[in-house]
This record gives C-alpha cells, sequence and structure tokens, in this order.
C-alpha cells in the first residue's frame, strides 16, 4: 500500500514569531521538507538610513521583543567601533550583567512557555496554573530575576534605556546591585528544582553531527564579546571578517537565503556554545549538565533545550561575580559616558545572542548618520541545519501518524528555539 | 461597551513588531495570573498551541504592513467585540512608518536587492487606521500597570482614553531633573505619558514613543532653540546639539511619522 502524508504546519505556534512547516512523506521516504519564515518584514536596515547613531542604537534593540539587550549591544559595539570610542571596563562589566540577565529571560521563557507544555503532554503553560501551579510561579520568577539583572543595569529589558553608544546614561549605586545577590541565590535554587523537574523527561531520539559555531573569548564563556569559532577549524576568526567566513546561498525552493561556512550547514546557539566552550563554564553549569545527563561534545539537537539550563546556572553564577567584581571595584554610580564625537566609519558588533551568533554592521557618515545598515540574525543562520535535521529525522519516525510526524517536526522547530519576529531580513550578506 | 454575561473569550494576535509587548506581559506574575482567571484564553500563538476563530476581547500587537494583514485584521474585527491595540506599533506604528519614506519598491531593494520580487509589503499603518479600535494601549513597550487598568475597564464595560498630558507632568512628579537643564533635547513636553517617565528618570531623553498629545506644537522645541534671545538653558541645548530645524522635527517621526502613505503605491504580491 502507498502511503502519502502531506505535512503543513501554519504559523507554528509557542515560537517567536511566524514560521510554517511543509513535508511531503511517501512510502517512508522524505520528498521534500521545509521550514519557511512568513514573518512581516520590517526593513529595519532601509530605514534606519539617514538616522543619527543615538536614535540608530535606539531603535536597534526594537529589532527584538525577547533579544532586546542582544540587539542592543551589538549595535552598540559596531557603532562604538566606526566611532573609534573606548568603553570603560565598568560599562563593559555592565553590559555583560544585563546580558546575561536576557540569556536567562530568554532561556526560562522557552524551557518553561515554548518548549516546555510538549515536555508535559498540555498544549500551552495555562493548564499547567491548575496543575503545579508551583512550577508556574517558579518559570515566572526566574523570567523575572532575568528581566530585572537588565533592568538593574540598563532600566528595562524591553527596551533598554540607559544603555548608549559610550557607556551608560545612568548607573545605579552599589547596594542596588548588591540587593540581586539575594535573588541570584533563590534562582539558582529554583533551578536546581528546574534540573529535578526535567531529569524525568524524554526528549526524542536524534543525533546528528553538525558544524558548531559561536564566538569564543581567551578569559570567559563568551555572550557579549569574542571571535568567531567553527568546531571545524583550530582558529577563531575576527568577527570583523564575518562576510568572508559565513557564505550566504540562495535553494531553489524556498525565498530565504541559507547560510554556510565549512559545510552546506552549522548550527548556532546553546548547543553549539556548549560544544565550542564548555571548558569555560562554571563548576555549577557543568555540575548541572552532568545533573541532566548532557555530556560534552553533545551531537543531538532536541537537548539544545537542555543546553539552555545549564547556561541559566552559568549565568546567574557569573552574575553573581560580576557583581561583586563591580561592587568590590568602587562602583561610580550616575552618568558615565565617554564623550562620543561623529566621524566617518564603519564597524561591525557581533555577540552571542541567546539563539546564536548575531551581526550588525553600521557605516556612518562625518556627522554621524547612518548611511547603510546590516544585521544577520541567529535563527537565519539555523534554517540550513534545521531543515538538514528534518532531513534526517523523518525516515526515522515515517511509520508514525501524521500527528505524531507533524508533533515531532513542530518539537524539532522549537528545539531550536526560533526567534523570526526580529525579521529584519533573513539573511542577506550581499558583499 | 459590553457587559459580559460569563467569562470573555479572549485571544492575542501579532502583525509586524518585535512582540515585546505581549512578552512583556508575563513579567506581570501572580497578578497576570488573577487577571486571567476571570477571562478564558483561546488564542496566543506565542506560548499557545491552541488556535479559535471565536473569541471576545481581541488583543492586537503591531502594524499593518501587508495587503494579506489587512485581511487578517478585518477578519479579527468582526470576531471580537472589543479590539484593543496592544503597544505603540498597533496604536501609532512606531519605527515601522519609518519606512513609508520611499517607495516601497525601493525599501525592498535596499534590505533584499534584486532578490525582493517575492516580498508582500505596504506602507505601515496602526491598526487603528485600518478597522476601528475600542481601546489603546499605547507605550513602546507597554507599560503594565496600564495593561492593568485597560483590562480591568475592559472587563466592567469602562471606557479608557489613555493620558493626554506631556511626559514633563511625570518627570515633574518623579522629581526628576529637566533633560533640556542636562543640555540634551528631549520630546516629553509633547508626548503623552503613561510610561512614568521612566526613561527620563534613567537618565535618557523622551524619544515620543506614546505618541503626540492631542495639538502639539511640535514647532515649539525647534523655535525654542533659534529664537534671538535665547534662555541660557536653551542657549546651552543648542551648543551642544547643533541642529537644524529639520532635524529637530525629523525626531518626532522616528515614533510618529504620520505622513500619508502613499495609497496608490504598488505593492508586489507573493500570491500566499
Amino acid at each position: 500500500m502507498t502511503t502519502h502524508n502531506s505535512i503543513a504546519v501554519h504559523h507554528v505556534t509557542r515560537i517567536e514569531g511566524h514560521g510554517d512547516i511543509t513535508a511531503e512523506i511517501k512510502d517512508g521516504t522524505l520528498e521534500q521538507v521545509r521550514f519557511s519564515v512568513v514573518e512581516a518584514p520590517r526593513f529595519f536596515e532601509a530605514f534606519l538610513r539617514g538616522h543619527h547613531h543615538h536614535e540608530v542604537t535606539h531603535m536597534a534593540s526594537r529589532i527584538c521583543g525577547i533579544c532586546a539587550v542582544s540587539h542592543k549591544c551589538a549595535a552598540l559595539k559596531a557603532t562604538e567601533a566606526a566611532l573609534g570610542v573606548d568603553i570603560s571596563d565598568q560599562t563593559r562589566l555592565l553590559r555583560r550583567l544585563a546580558y546575561h540577565g536576557e540569556v536567562l529571560s530568554s532561556h526560562i521563557l522557552h524551557i518553561y512557555f515554548l518548549a516546555g507544555p510538549d515536555f508535559f503532554d498540555v498544549p500551552s503553560v495555562f493548564p499547567l496554573v491548575d496543575q503545579d501551579r508551583e512550577m508556574v510561579r517558579r518559570a515566572m520568577r526566574l523570567k523575572n530575576l532575568g528581566y530585572d539583572l537588565s533592568k538593574v543595569v540598563a532600566g528595562r529589558h524591553t527596551h533598554p534605556i540607559a544603555m548608549v553608544a559610550g557607556g551608560f546614561t545612568f548607573v545605579h549605586q552599589a547596594e542596588n546591585l548588591e540587593a540581586m545577590k539575594d535573588r541570584i541565590a533563590e534562582g539558582l535554587n529554583d533551578l536546581q528544582d528546574t534540573i529535578r523537574t526535567l531529569q524525568g523527561i524524554d526528549l526524542p531520539d536524534l543525533e546528528r553531527e553538525t558544524e558548531y559555531v559561536s564566538l569564543t573569548h581567551p578569559d570567559r564563556y563568551a555572550f557579549y564579546d569574542g571571535e568567531i569559532l567553527s568546531s571545524d577549524r583550530d582558529e577563531p576568526v575576527s568577527p570583523d571578517r564575518y562576510r568572508e567566513v559565513i557564505e550566504e546561498y540562495a535553494v531553489d525552493y524556498s525565498t530565504a537565503k541559507y547560510a554556510r561556512w565549512n559545510r552546506p550547514e552549522y548550527m548556532t546557539g546553546a548547543l553549539a556554545r556548549f560544544n565550542n566552550n564548555y571548558g569555560q563554564l562554571t563548576d555549577g553549569a557543568k555540575t548541572a549538565a552532568e545533573d541532566l545527563g548532557l555530556t560534552h561534545p553533545c551531537h543531538k539537537p532536541f537537548t539544545n533545550t537542555i543546553a539552555q539550563v545549564v547556561e541559566c546556572v552559568h549565568c546567574l553564577e557569573d552574575a553573581r561575580d560580576l557583581i561583586d567584581a563591580l561592587v568590590n571595584g568602587g562602583i561610580r554610580p550616575g552618568r558615565e559616558h565617554e564623550n562620543v564625537k561623529d566621524r566617518a566609519g564603519s564597524g561591525v558588533g557581533a555577540v552571542e545572542a541567546p539563539r546564536g551568533i548575531l551581526f550588525h554592521e553600521y557605516e556612518y557618515d562625518e556627522e554621524g548618520k547612518c548611511l547603510s545598515a546590516n544585521m544577520v540574525i541567529p535563527t537565519a543562520q539555523n534554517l540550513a541545519n534545521l531543515e538538514a535535521d528534518m532531513r534526517a529525522y523523518v525516515p526515522v519516525i515515517a511509520e508514525e501518524s501524521k500527528e505524531t510526524i507533524t508533533h515531532r517536526l513542530e518539537m524539532l522547530v522549537r528545539a531550536y528555539d526560533p526567534c523570526i519576529s526580529c525579521s529584519t531580513h533573513v539573511i542577506d550578506l550581499r558583499k | 461597551m459590553i457587559h459580559f454575561k460569563k467569562k470573555p473569550r479572549v485571544a492575542f494576535f501579532d502583525f509586524a513588531c518585535c512582540e515585546g509587548c505581549q512578552l512583556s506581559v508575563l513579567e506581570m506574575e501572580e497578578k497576570l495570573l488573577d487577571l486571567l482567571s476571570h477571562v478564558e484564553v483561546v488564542e496566543w500563538r506565542e506560548v499557545m498551541s491552541e488556535k479559535s476563530d471565536e473569541y471576545d476581547i481581541a488583543f492586537c500587537e503591531g502594524s499593518i504592513t501587508r495587503k494579506r494583514d489587512v485581511e487578517r485584521i478585518q477578519s479579527i474585527r468582526e470576531r471580537a467585540e472589543t479590539l484593543v491595540s496592544l503597544g505603540a506599533c498597533a496604536s501609532i506604528s512606531c519605527h515601522n512608518a519609518l519606512k513609508n519614506r520611499w517607495p516601497m519598491k525601493e525599501v525592498v531593494e535596499m534590505v533584499y536587492g534584486d532578490s525582493g520580487g517575492h516580498i508582500d509589503t505596504i506602507p505601515a499603518r496602526p491598526v487603528s487606521d485600518v478597522v476601528p479600535v475600542d481601546y489603546q494601549i499605547r507605550g513602546c513597550p507597554v507599560s503594565l500597570p496600564e495593561f492593568e487598568t485597560v483590562f480591568k475597564h475592559i472587563l466592567t464595560g469602562q471606557s479608557y482614553d489613555p493620558p493626554n498630558q506631556p511626559v514633563c507632568v511625570e518627570c515633574k512628579l518623579n522629581d526628576t531633573l529637566c533633560v533640556y537643564e542636562k543640555g540634551m533635547v528631549c520630546l516629553g513636553p509633547v508626548t503623552r505619558c503613561g510610561c512614568n517617565a521612566v526613561c527620563t528618570a534613567y537618565g535618557d531623553a523622551c524619544q515620543g514613543c506614546r505618541g503626540l498629545i492631542d495639538e502639539a506644537n511640535t514647532e515649539a522645541p525647534a523655535r525654542v532653540l533659534f529664537r534671538e534671545d535665547l534662555h541660557p538653558i536653551m542657549a546651552e541645548v543648542a551648543r551642544k546639539n547643533p541642529l537644524t530645524r529639520k532635524e529637530i522635527l525629523a525626531k518626532f517621526t522616528v515614533y510618529n511619522d504620520t505622513s500619508e502613505p502613499d495609497e496608490e503605491e504598488e505593492s508586489s504580491d507573493d500570491n500566499a
């Protein structure tokens, strides 16, 4: 008997932004599969032109409501590089602290609210409010701790206020930062409960080794700064050269452009960072990985969510150290804002957003007005790898019911934690 | 205004935006759980798998920027008793309308080169330019106390008008030093408050995310910087910000680009 399954998921739910899955499976063989981005494009790269850099960096965080600090930091770093602005050690420490808050809140949103319902076999977090109210409270507490770590630095997570080119328009007193340490301790306890909750779950089994791309830094597990590293290479590459190493290419069945470096596809995000920079995780994060059965290196895409839990522990432990470093260094409250002078120039800013490596590039004229802007978002870089995983996974589940295949493919999409509402454009590396 | 006899069904929808407003609602923690216990959430794509075509209250985030989204918001309007525009993109277009300065064909070319033939895009408009809106929650992002207030107003059948005083009122109540006294240009004097003046409290200037107050005198901020007998504070602002009158007025367009979209504009359709 010939079986033919056509899978079509319009607007995959519980992801950030709009995407569709389509797959054609005939007699257990996958004929075609794709994940299409159908977000309304917003054209940031066009309309930022002509705006002064102060407005550009203000608007850049509005690209994404989840990764607002990442987009802000990428824009600030690119702008500071273009204008030749140095920042103080305090500014760098504060940005890293705000960054940890964002990674925590974004990962928790994904772990509990987006991917989580699949683990507990419910369609959303809302049924859990009655079934396990304490767990929902814990999720909200952790998410808010992340928000508040960004807030104590920048006034708000979505969208950060006080972060500007050259420094900060406002810095809190030491005691405001110190006060976060008790909540970090509570948060680490909540993460231990999270680990216990997740120890019992059964993730779909898919193993496919691929190329892993992330930032890497000699002194720390890279989020805010570092150079571009591929698991296929020994030496990292300067972010300024991102257009040379990350190549865009078109495929005939999709309007989205794809990204490759050493292979036809690569993965970026929590699992790629875990694989590339494992040795720099905090001790607590390594223990968390062990408790969750996550071994290094790991080639199972569904465990991206588990790698996010490990990173949450890392971010909170490191946030505690950052607060100590800031306070012991004698924090300078109030305005700390280097004199930023307009000049012509261009610059690249690369950061690890919660979902992976993110590039911003700007060119300014002598009045500091934007001549051109380019952003490459992590989800666009992951599209080719996601589809390669789908091609590897469908034969494994081809005998399942159509509902199961559909659900598993949705779970695979969710494992990547796609964030496509940015949709500045899908990917465009015109040279 | 509607008086709900049984638990109203609530749906969240998003158009062109960053989705930050619906996400910041999750920050309300216990309060959100309390609010939601008075309603039945039937669709919220970002956090739920369920979808529904039947709802009483629709929260709509984002600007309308595609032909198919015009149809989608019209269909939501037909189904919903109450439609709420959530955030700056839905209420005043936010940055999305900045692309309206160019013909859509040029905008597509700027970002996609010659490979953008499939892109469906029309000049961005706030939701209220396309369908009638019953409640507006302004801000980029929305302020959570205001979200709570509007939610309660909807449930109890009361109308709600967004605050129409300038941000300066809240700066004064908060004892925040005037941004002009720091030598910066600020849109607070002509921008609606309701945000508790949070940006100025954190040392930045107001950029106008809640839209202009009614009958705002947008010429005034430019005029006070160009008159002959400059006040010493304004002289310092003018010295630190060597802006032309045109550049100062352009600041109002970052969130409030009210230039009329060219309806004649041809947009390519992707046959979706």
